[in-house]
């Protein structure tokens, strides 16, 4: 099979950025064998500035660790779905996991926020931190409220949208707010995940009517509602049309400057449109890792080259 | 070979239709048979109703001494009495119905969620079959343990001699009362609550709850504001039903709660729970061989319309209570 | 690639968190507390109404009580067995089941696949709803009312043509409307769930909607028709109203006219649940250990009948179309 010309990039590269910091730009190609827009953010990074109290970076594509899987695998019964597994997760960078079908992307993904854990016969072994603390010892509802998790299937509550983004925020909160408390973080929440010009002033409208589209995008003004840390979305696009999934790998673009996201993708044009670094699975176990230009340009791994290429999965 | 098709499909054609008419017909028969219902109850019931007016729902004299000159009544042909105040007997019924109505809502509610959500799994999986074994359980059956166990434990532990004497002469209060009303009767609608309710709850999708849950949400309010609010048609659905049954329940009730129309006051203090009492459709059981005599007809058959209106309202309200759930609720 | 030269764009003061609540909060706690405890309290509840049943019954349930029929005395060793209510609780459900069946399975066919016009059909849907939550005994009085009137009444009993409108026939007919909409909501709810493919693949055949009803529907359904019939059963066994009323006083059968099988039908007699309720310490015979022992027959019934409705829905699950 010949090697196809890689999709047009929407990554911010080092070199674009300086002309346009956050509108990702559409249809320009990057030349390939062009590296020089993969080199920067691999850690290396000078220490970031600290925002009230948090670790939080200025806008740039300079990264800072937030999670580490070590070693990490998980079971299911005798089965094993993530075989030792050892990742950084940074801020500042999206991180894509691709790989066939049952590779254990999606496991790993739900191992991150302990979500696998709902399901009752899954094993562990190896550990996770986020900001050098195993989340083992972290209660997992406190866990999951810095590291969020969007769904495959758009899968908003049956009630208004604004109830859908204020749930997190009442059910959080000490005492329960008044609707009108809410409503500036509502519509701020609404705004990141660039939905709010579209629904206007309409915030009753029922969220199960909304599109496609719309209702995977409230899903992500949902998680951003609470102001996680880590973003885990898991193919978040493969239910919806090319156009909502433009929208969407805009939004998530964007989104990384104030959230390490990770996003799970069946889609290789998508890993590489969004992605800084991607991670490739198969069988369970990681076979490579690297930034997105050099994953797709130059893998090292024979097995990469081919899923890359499109040969199997 | 074409013309032999066509020769076979026209009869086939035209049996579709008139199976489609029949079936309609079928329909339409279980409906009129309602309807007819509902006319030939009120008919019977009418001249009871037109006699008293609205003071049938009222309270005035013994229901009971009321019922037995209605009875007398019937072999003067053209001097029938009707005169029925028949409030004791509603007001039994509302504080039977309603308190086992409202502890076993509570109470299945909570078991249900801890059967779906919280039960290890071994204990649910005896615990599902033996709630609908619960649910299907005969009355009468409940009636009985209520007799051999309930009644006797109430009159002989619960009331003091003191408290015999104190109402001696209106009533005797031996265990045949409103508590062993409600507490039998709540024990045989919550495995029925708890059945729908749980199905209700199960039928959640789990994204839902995996979204709450992968929000940082605990999973006692996820489920309280997720699952529950989603399973309220199943939790409407489910506490007509129970409403309706125990509405209905005439003979185990007749079991337990005493043979007096007497109206339990809450004024009497906590003697008002091991009151006797005698609810509408219990009555209908205690006089169903008086049924020839045609005063004592009419007048049973107005309770019968009463139940018969009441379930019918019940019917209404659960349909309305759905209503607002709808506007959030489904992809229509 | 000169990381100095980018634009460094300070982020603004992020708007202050919401003072966050700990995960678990103390009404959280007490709430699942709660939830524990009455599920607990459930367990013990069940558990003990179940052993209270079984202890009792085996120490009442003796071979004899199945063979001899009910007869008037006071004590245990005068008053006989339950041969002839259990054979009413079997007839009676016999009748109620042969109407119920046919008509229950007649309008969820009709409401699951022709449901026209659709006026009718949300008629027929409350109809059957309001039938579920009436009161049997105001069934029972509208039997009485139905089997009484000139039309129907050559199928109850009747001395010196005074036609007093109880009968099995009577019963078993009234209980049917209580069987009726369980099996209508079991049916249509296995018809529902068969996809539209399967029809289509029917019609594409060039049969006609009756037949695959019929032929293709109706067997897939199956196991949910089986459902339906058990859980109304399950109704009509449990049934002590209609029976009080419509089947008459009289504990043995009381036969009407010389026809053999049909003047057991006309007559009356009685079923099991009024033989508790008769030998209840309430009722006029007062012959506890006789109640108990009917009353655990009974419970065995049901139980037999639940873990029938458990193997159909069972294999239902299993026969689940993939889709």
């Amino acid at each position: 099979m010949e090697f196809l010309t890689p999709p047009p990039v929407r990554r911010l590269t080092g070199e674009e950025s300086v002309t346009e910091p956050l509108g990702p730009t559409r249809g320009l190609p990057a030349p390939p064998g062009n590296g020089n827009g993969n080199g920067n953010g691999n850690g290396s990074a000078p220490a970031s500035p600290l925002v009230g109290g948090r670790r939080r970076i200025a806008s740039t594509p300079l990264a800072i660790d937030r999670m580490q899987a070590e070693a990490l695998s998980v079971a299911y019964g005798r089965k094993p779905a993530v075989d030792s597994v050892s990742l950084p997760i940074r801020q500042g960078e999206v991180l894509a996991l691709i790989g066939p079908s049952g590779c254990g992307k999606t496991t790993l993904l739900r191992s991150l926020n302990r979500l696998t854990e709902l399901n009752k016969d899954v094993s562990q072994s190896g550990r996770i931190t986020l900001d050098e603390v195993d989340i083992a010892t972290l209660d997992p509802t406190a866990l999951r409220r810095r590291v969020t998790m969007v769904f495959q299937q758009p899968n908003p509550f049956p009630m208004s949208v604004f109830d859908n983004v204020a749930y997190v925020l009442r059910e959080q909160a000490a005492r329960r707010p008044k609707r009108a408390a809410l409503r500036g973080a509502v519509r701020d929440a609404l705004a990141r995940a660039g939905l709010l010009d579209e629904l206007g002033d309409d915030l009753d409208h029922p969220a199960l009517r909304l599109s496609g589209g719309q209702q995977q995008r409230l899903c992500i003004a949902r998680a951003l509602a609470a102001d996680p840390e880590v973003l885990l979305l898991d193919e978040p696009c493969s239910a919806l049309d090319p156009q909502s999934t433009q929208v969407i790998e805009d939004l998530i673009v964007r989104l990384r400057e104030d959230v390490a996201v990770v996003i799970v993708t069946h889609n290789l044009q998508q890993a590489y449109r969004v992605a800084d670094y991607v991670a490739f699975m198969y069988l369970g176990r990681l076979v490579e890792y690297g930034t997105a230009g050099q994953l797709f340009r130059t893998a090292r791994e024979q097995r990469t080259r081919e899923y890359v290429r499109g040969e199997f999965g | 070979m074409v013309e032999e098709f066509r020769l076979d499909t026209e009869p086939t054609r035209d049996s579709d239709r008139r199976a489609e008419l029949m079936l309609g017909a079928l329909v339409c028969l279980v409906v009129v048979l309602l309807l007819g219902m509902f006319a030939f109850v009120l008919y019977q019931a009418w001249p009871s109703f037109s006699h008293n007016g609205l003071s049938w729902f009222g309270s005035r004299g013994n229901v009971d001494s009321q019922i037995q000159a209605i009875f007398n009544s019937g072999t003067s042909l053209g001097h029938e009495v009707y005169a029925f105040h028949g409030w004791p007997l509603i007001w039994g019924t509302a504080l039977v119905v309603g308190g086992a109505v409202t502890i076993a809502f509570v109470c299945s509610l909570f078991v249900a969620v801890f059967i779906v959500e919280f039960a290890p799994d071994a204990l649910r999986r005896v615990l599902e079959p033996v709630v609908r074994l619960l649910a299907s359980v005969p009355s009468v059956i409940y009636g009985l343990v209520g007799v051999f166990v309930l009644v006797p434990l109430i009159g002989n532990h619960l009331i003091t001699q003191g408290s015999k004497a104190s109402v001696q002469g209106i009533i005797t209060l031996n265990g045949y009362s409103l508590l062993a009303g409600v507490a039998i009767l709540t024990v045989m609608v919550a495995p029925v609550m708890v059945a729908i309710f749980s199905d209700g709850l199960r039928a959640v999708p789990r994204g839902w709850i995996e979204a709450s849950l992968g929000l940082g949400i605990n999973k006692w309010r996820t489920v309280w504001k997720i699952g529950v609010r989603t399973a309220r048609p199943a939790i409407v659905a489910g506490t007509v039903l129970a409403t309706a049954r125990a509405l209905g329940e005439a003979v185990m009730l007749s079991m337990v709660c005493g043979v007096v129309s007497f109206a339990p006051n809450p004024a009497d203090g906590w003697i008002f729970f091991v009151e006797p009492t005698r609810p509408l459709a219990s009555t209908i059981i205690a006089f169903i061989d008086d049924l020839s005599t045609p005063p004592m007809r009419h007048t049973l058959y107005a309770i019968a319309a009463v139940l018969l209106l009441s379930a019918a309202l019940l019917s209404f309200g659960g349909w309305a209570a759905k209503q607002p759930m709808k506007r959030y609720g489904a992809r229509t | 690639m000169s990381l100095l030269e980018l634009p460094v764009s300070q982020p603004g003061p992020r708007a202050p968190r919401a003072a966050q609540s700990p995960p678990w909060r103390l009404i959280d706690r007490v709430g699942l507390a709660v939830a524990w405890l009455l599920g607990l309290l459930f367990c013990a509840l069940a558990g003990a109404l179940v052993l209270y049943f079984l202890v009792q019954g085996i120490k009442y349930v003796r071979p004899s009580l199945f063979l001899t029929n009910p007869s008037p005395g006071f004590t245990a060793t005068a008053t006989g067995g339950f041969l002839d209510p259990m054979l009413g609780t079997m007839l009676v459900s016999a009748i109620a089941m042969a109407i119920a069946l046919p008509i229950g399975i007649g309008v969820a066919v009709w409401l699951s696949e022709y449901g026209r016009p659709a006026a009718l059909a949300r008629v027929a849907e409350s109809t059957i709803e309001m039938i579920a939550g009436t009161p049997s005994i105001v069934l029972a009085l509208f039997g009485i009312l139905l089997f009484e009137s000139p039309a129907l009444g050559f199928l109850s009993r009747s001395s010196e043509g005074v036609v007093f409108g109880r009968s099995f026939f009577a019963a078993g007919a009234m209980l049917s409307l209580v069987a009726l909409p369980l099996v209508v909501s079991n049916v249509r709810e296995g018809l529902e769930a068969i996809p539209d493919h399967v029809r289509e693949a029917s019609y594409a055949l060039g049969k006609t909607k009756f037949a695959t009803t019929r032929r293709v529907l109706l067997p897939a359904a199956r196991p949910s028709v089986l459902t339906g019939a058990m859980l109304g059963a399950g109704r009509v066994i449990g049934d002590t109203a209609i029976i009080v009323v419509l089947l008459g006083a009289t504990l043995t059968f009381d036969r009407s006219g010389s026809v053999p099988l049909l003047s057991t039908l006309r007559g009356t007699g009685s079923t099991l649940t009024y033989y508790v309720f008769y030998n209840a310490p309430t009722g006029e015979g007062n012959q506890p250990t006789k109640a108990y022992a009917a009353a655990f027959v009974l419970l065995m019934i049901v139980l037999a009948l639940n873990v029938g409705v458990d193997i159909a829905t069972r294999r239902s699950r299993r026969l689940r179309w993939s889709s």
